[in-house]
């Protein structure tokens, strides 16, 4: 093989004028992480929103919600981002479309949206399932004492059920994070884009996407670290994990 | 006074399967009421539907003059001096025990917490378990855990109190701690409805016994003239089994 390593070229400036090109890795690593977060937000709202419906007993809101997640979860992410982003501007109202579409983070605020519902598919799941898990004795016992529905959610059923399922919650928000790569098909600068335009200035590209892999390992054992603070801060002494 | 009526109750689990028939008793304020009968007769289904736990297709109930079955009830209000004690304690798990009795007197009395923790500490002192309080539930044996639940209802000020198989998923030596604060509990003259098969505690405490097989009330009697004397073959099959001979 014929490939001329250079390490030195992240300290070369980029052609962004905004610093050398490790720099602009770096900028790449915020949007993904501003991006992932957001999306994050938007995927455990809703997704707790959807899973709760399901468990209430209403069939009309079971179906509602299953209907949600199999949209949702079903149609693969890089078509949904592409519905947002250039489908959905077109059939809102001329102004508001061409407003949308002038929009400076458009991609950044496509790229959350659409990631955040599909996530929240795959978070509704879970909350579902976390509820589910808890023996229904203990919906009847916060009924007994008095609390409304609402209540008995607030502060029985998802206090334990959320305890349950932060295992799987850790893997699903890394899996934001993996996802918000796909944003880059409709433009957002974030760490595989600016990895792959250094790799079209540069030709460095096993420098550039060995850097970027590093840097998404490293990004997840950071959220690793912190869901496993947060796993043991949330035990409960007595309690067997799992429920 | 009547603090529990229940007239002609049906319900249905299903179009074929009709769990209560046509039950009907009252329970007088101050009265212990024990039901038993053997398992599937619909026990915990009736006593469920004291607090609107369980619907009901037909029939009234009412209590403490106030209507289960009126659509205007408002059950959380109802429910709240409604007390319960569960055959599975449910106790909430992730909530020290001193949480899980100011849980309803906060939220749902509007107690303040210092008032309500008060009033926690003193009713976990009755039941003798002054030195839990900050523990978790699943850090205490079966029978602390249904002490706790009977002061998690005890706090909440209760008109009566509704037990099903209070006992029945403990291990036999922690049997009588419990029974034990029933007992004190019927002596301070509180209205009880107590599913069990406790017979040593049916005799003793109750005034009445209801005997349900497939659905239905089959005797409703003072206590001691169900043991003395059953009327019902299915009465005096159902004793035989379960009374040490
Ligand atoms: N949610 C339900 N759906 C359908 N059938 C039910 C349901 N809950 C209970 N049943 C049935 O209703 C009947 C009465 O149940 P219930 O729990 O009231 O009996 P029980 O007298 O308390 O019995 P046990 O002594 O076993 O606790 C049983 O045959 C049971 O299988
Ligand atoms: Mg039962």
């Amino acid at each position: 093989m014929n490939y001329n390593w250079n390490w030195g070229v992240f300290w070369a400036p980029s052609p962004d004028g905004a610093g050398t090109y490790f720099d602009m890795l770096l900028a790449g690593l915020q949007w993904t992480i501003v991006t992932a977060i957001c999306s994050w937000l938007i995927a455990l709202c809703l997704g707790t929103v959807v899973g709760i419906a399901r468990t209430t007993g209403s069939r009309w809101m079971l179906l509602a919600g299953n209907a949600y997640i199999e949209l949702f979860r079903n149609i693969p992410l890089l078509v949904q981002l592409f519905l947002w982003y250039f489908v959905v501007p077109e059939l809102l109202p001329v102004q508001l479309g061409n407003w949308v579409k002038q929009l400076t983070y458009g991609a950044f605020y496509t790229a959350v949206i659409g990631i955040g519902l599909y996530m929240s598919a795959r978070v509704a799941t879970q909350v579902t399932a976390g509820i589910s898990a808890l023996a229904s004795g203990q919906r009847m016992a916060g009924l007994a004492m008095g609390l409304t529905k609402a209540q008995v959610y607030r502060y029985v059923l998802l206090p334990q059920g959320f305890r349950v399922i932060l295992p799987p919650l850790t893997s699903e928000f890394l899996n934001t994070i993996k996802n918000t790569s796909v944003a880059l098909t409709i433009g957002l600068a974030e760490l595989t884009a600016r990895a792959r335009a250094m790799q079209e200035f540069t030709f460095q590209v096993f420098e550039a996407f060995i850097t970027a892999a590093a840097l998404y390992v490293a990004l997840n054992i950071v959220v690793t670290l912190l869901m496993r603070y947060i796993e043991r801060r949330m035990t409960v002494p007595g309690l067997v994990a799992g429920g | 006074m009547e603090m529990i009526s229940l007239r002609n109750i049906d319900k249905w689990y299903n179009p074929s399967f009709q769990v209560l028939k046509n039950c009907s008793t009252t329970i007088e304020k101050g009265e212990v009421v024990v039901v038993c009968g053997p398992s599937g007769s619909g026990k915990s289904t009736l006593i469920k539907t004291v607090n609107a736990l369980e619907s009901i297709q037909a029939g009234d109930i009412v209590v403490n003059g106030i209507s289960v079955t009126d659509s205007g009830t408002n059950l959380p209000k109802l429910r709240a001096r409604v007390g319960m004690v569960f055959q599975h304690f449910e106790l909430f798990p992730h909530l020290k025990v001193i949480d899980n009795l100011c849980l309803g007197q906060v939220k749902v009395l509007g107690r303040s917490r210092s008032e309500a923790s008060e009033k926690a500490r003193k009713m976990l002192e009755r039941v003798g378990l002054s030195a839990h309080a900050e523990k978790f539930p699943g850090q205490l044996s079966g029978g602390q855990q249904q002490r706790v639940a009977i002061a998690r209802a005890l706090v909440m000020d209760p008109v009566c109190m509704l037990f099903d198989e209070p006992t029945s998923a403990l291990d036999p030596e922690m049997v009588s701690e419990v029974l034990d604060v029933m007992t004190e509990l019927a002596g301070e003259g509180m209205t009880m409805m107590v599913v069990t098969h406790e017979m040593g505690f049916a005799r003793k405490v109750a005034n009445r016994v209801i005997f349900m097989d497939g659905g239905e009330i089959v005797e409703d009697r003072p206590a001691e003239d169900f043991f003395q004397s059953p009327e019902s073959p299915r009465a005096v099959q159902f004793l035989s089994k379960i009374l040490p001979h």
